[in-house]
């Protein structure tokens, strides 16, 4: 660390012209057009109404807007809660274990991270669905229903964001090495006790970090809850799908409501992993 | 004998990393498995543990049949060359991981951590994070957590290995003192022939896979089954038709001793206490190394190109040469 400091240290003037670019290419990218939500967000809706927080919050307190958001969170907790414990067991499967297919398994895992959303959604729907898809038709005639229902969402959420939690902890589990682990055993532990006792505290804020990542994404999944949602108010509509249906239904003040505290909620997120860094490196 | 282990072998893939391997440990002593890096006594120490399976042949602990029972039921005590001590846990708490699972009462714990800590040396610490500690004192802490469940076998695989030359001194010579101390067999791995010389009661020498030789580090300095457990103990040169170790051999500077060699010093390198020649012996290939002590080496008015004759001292440890016809 002290060499780098070091490095930072000489200012000269390419370091500001580096700086100026960056600054200025966030601007453009980032910065400005989220500006323009948050002043959207606040702005009187037509000439002679009123803006600011109170009218922000009127178009927020609105029935399917409340529904949506209860909605989003309902689906992104459930989605983070399968992919924490899901993921917790899959990397250690394949950090801790060899077997046959362990390298298959590994690239399986990322490619939810390459497929795009929408395609994700369009296989769930053809697994799943009850007119085209087998597996859909044995769920129905148990009672259980996967697309356009509430765990379709989530399964559709969780899919998305499944690498989000396994890409923080695999790193981790392999840099402390089984030593610990092995050491745990020899001494009388069994394998529940060894991973309570010794694992799960070494790699806890991979853990926090990973559930903070995928639970951002959660609440900002689009294409994939598009294609498996009915998405029509008060069935099915999610935060990012309202936003999309009032956006394109001429009543942008409640799209740019909502988009506002999207954005807050990432920002929150963002908050809560460079705290958990700065822990994490002390 | 506390340690039985008959016909073991383990194979990765094409690499055989031990073959047929049988060897009993006595009770109560301090064994070292000497051997070159890759050699298999690692993976012989794993296996005796539980933490590496066998391909075939059994290991027995204590009179019970141990080869198939996972390492938390072996009762072994293992220490890692790396400590492996639980970062996120105090120096007690590490001490006594293994006596909390067992769930044994509070009070217990803490009177038998209180007494390994004193043991190790490591009482001051007891409040501080592993991170807190240096090395040394880091694998103390590893063997006090190792001895706290009183474990039938203790095994340390290379336990000095990661320590630096002076440190790792210090531990040697505290080992043997604690193993005088608590008489649990122990069973540790290493490559430093020092090592195992200075500190165990008896040595295997294991190489390739296959045991070279058992015995005491006496019987294994002074009659070395073969060329590798002779060689790998200590330094070898070779004089006209024997193999024998450098400080072994007598130099005069004038002709005399019936059956000496005459040569020449072609360098002579000042370490320490000791000088060691390199003389080049009429009729032979290869120069003779030969160490004598710095005042030996004065009185003889020893310099380069000096000429001296050379003769094995009366009592030394050789091998014939083996295959090649003498000079």
């Amino acid at each position: 660390m002290a060499d780098t400091r070091q490095i930072r240290a000489r200012k000269g003037p390419v370091t500001y012209l580096l700086r100026a670019f960056v600054i200025a290419y966030l601007a453009v990218l980032v910065i400005w057009p989220l500006f323009e939500v948050a002043q959207q967000t606040f702005a009187p809706a037509d000439v002679g109404d009123e803006g600011g927080v109170g009218a922000f919050w009127e178009r927020l307190s609105d029935p399917s807007v409340t529904y949506a958001f209860n909605l989003t969170v309902t689906v992104a907790f459930w989605a983070v809660l399968i992919n924490t414990l899901f993921g917790v067991g899959i990397s250690l499967l394949l950090v801790r274990y060899q077997f046959p297919g362990r390298r298959i398994l590994s690239v399986l895992v990322d490619l939810p991270m390459s497929v795009s959303p929408v395609v994700v959604g369009l296989a769930l729907v053809l697994a799943y669905s009850t007119g085209k898809g087998w597996f859909g038709e044995a769920l129905a005639s148990v009672g259980f229903y996967v697309i356009g229902t509430t765990p379709g969402l989530i399964m559709a959420t969780a899919f998305v964001s499944l690498p989000l939690v396994i890409r923080e902890i695999v790193p981790v589990l392999e840099e402390i090495g089984a030593d610990a682990e092995m050491a745990a055993h020899s001494l009388g532990a069994n394998g529940w006790q060894t991973f309570r006792r010794i694992t799960l505290p070494s790699i806890k804020w991979a853990v926090v970090y990973g559930v903070v990542l995928s639970m951002a994404r959660s609440l900002g999944e689009f294409g994939a809850v598009k294609i498996v949602s009915p998405g029509a108010e008060f069935r099915g509509e999610t935060a990012t799908l309202l936003i999309q249906n009032r956006y394109t239904n001429y009543e942008e003040p409640t799209a740019y409501a909502a988009a506002f505290v999207l954005v807050l909620a990432s920002v929150l997120a963002l908050v809560v992993v460079s705290l958990i860094r700065k822990e994490d490196h002390s | 004998m506390s340690i039985e282990v008959r016909g073991v072998g383990k194979r990765y893939g094409d690499f055989i990393a031990l073959d047929d391997i049988n060897v009993s440990l006595p009770t109560g002593q301090l064994t070292a498995l000497l051997g070159p890096s890759g050699g298999g006594k690692s993976t012989l120490l794993r296996i005796i543990a539980g933490l590496e399976s066998t391909d075939g042949g059994s290991v027995e602990i204590e009179g019970v049949d141990a080869t198939k029972l996972p390492p938390q039921k072996r009762n072994v005590g293992f220490v890692f060359q790396h400590y492996a001590v639980f970062k996120h846990m105090t120096v007690a708490k590490n001490v006594a991981f293994g006596l909390e699972i067992r769930k044994r009462p509070k009070a217990e714990v803490k009177a038998k951590v209180a007494e390994l800590l004193e043991l190790v040396h490591l009482s001051q610490f007891a409040h501080r994070l592993p991170s807190q500690l240096s090395g040394g004192q880091r694998q103390r802490l590893a063997l006090a957590r190792a001895l706290a469940v009183e474990p039938s076998v203790l095994l340390l695989d290379e336990p000095f290995g990661a320590l630096d030359a002076k440190v790792r001194k210090e531990l040697r010579d505290w080992l043997r003192r604690l193993h005088d101390e608590v008489h649990v067999t122990t069973v540790f791995v290493t490559h430093d022939q020092e090592e195992a010389l200075e500190v165990a009661d008896e040595i295997v020498v294991i190489n390739e896979g296959r045991i070279e030789q058992i015995g005491s580090p006496d019987e294994l300095y002074d009659e070395p089954a073969n060329d590798f457990v002779m060689g790998f103990l200590g330094a070898v040169t070779r004089l006209g038709p024997l193999r024998l170790r450098p400080h072994d051999i007598e130099v005069a500077v004038t002709p005399g001793v019936p059956g000496s060699s005459a040569g020449v010093v072609l360098r002579a390198l000042r370490v320490g206490f000791e000088v060691r020649l390199t003389v080049d012996v009429e009729g032979q290939e290869e120069p003779v190394l030969v160490v004598l002590s710095r005042t030996h080496a004065r009185a003889l008015d020893l310099e380069l190109g000096s000429r001296v004759w050379l003769s094995p001292t009366t009592g030394a440890t050789a091998v014939p040469v083996l295959g090649v016809a003498s000079a």
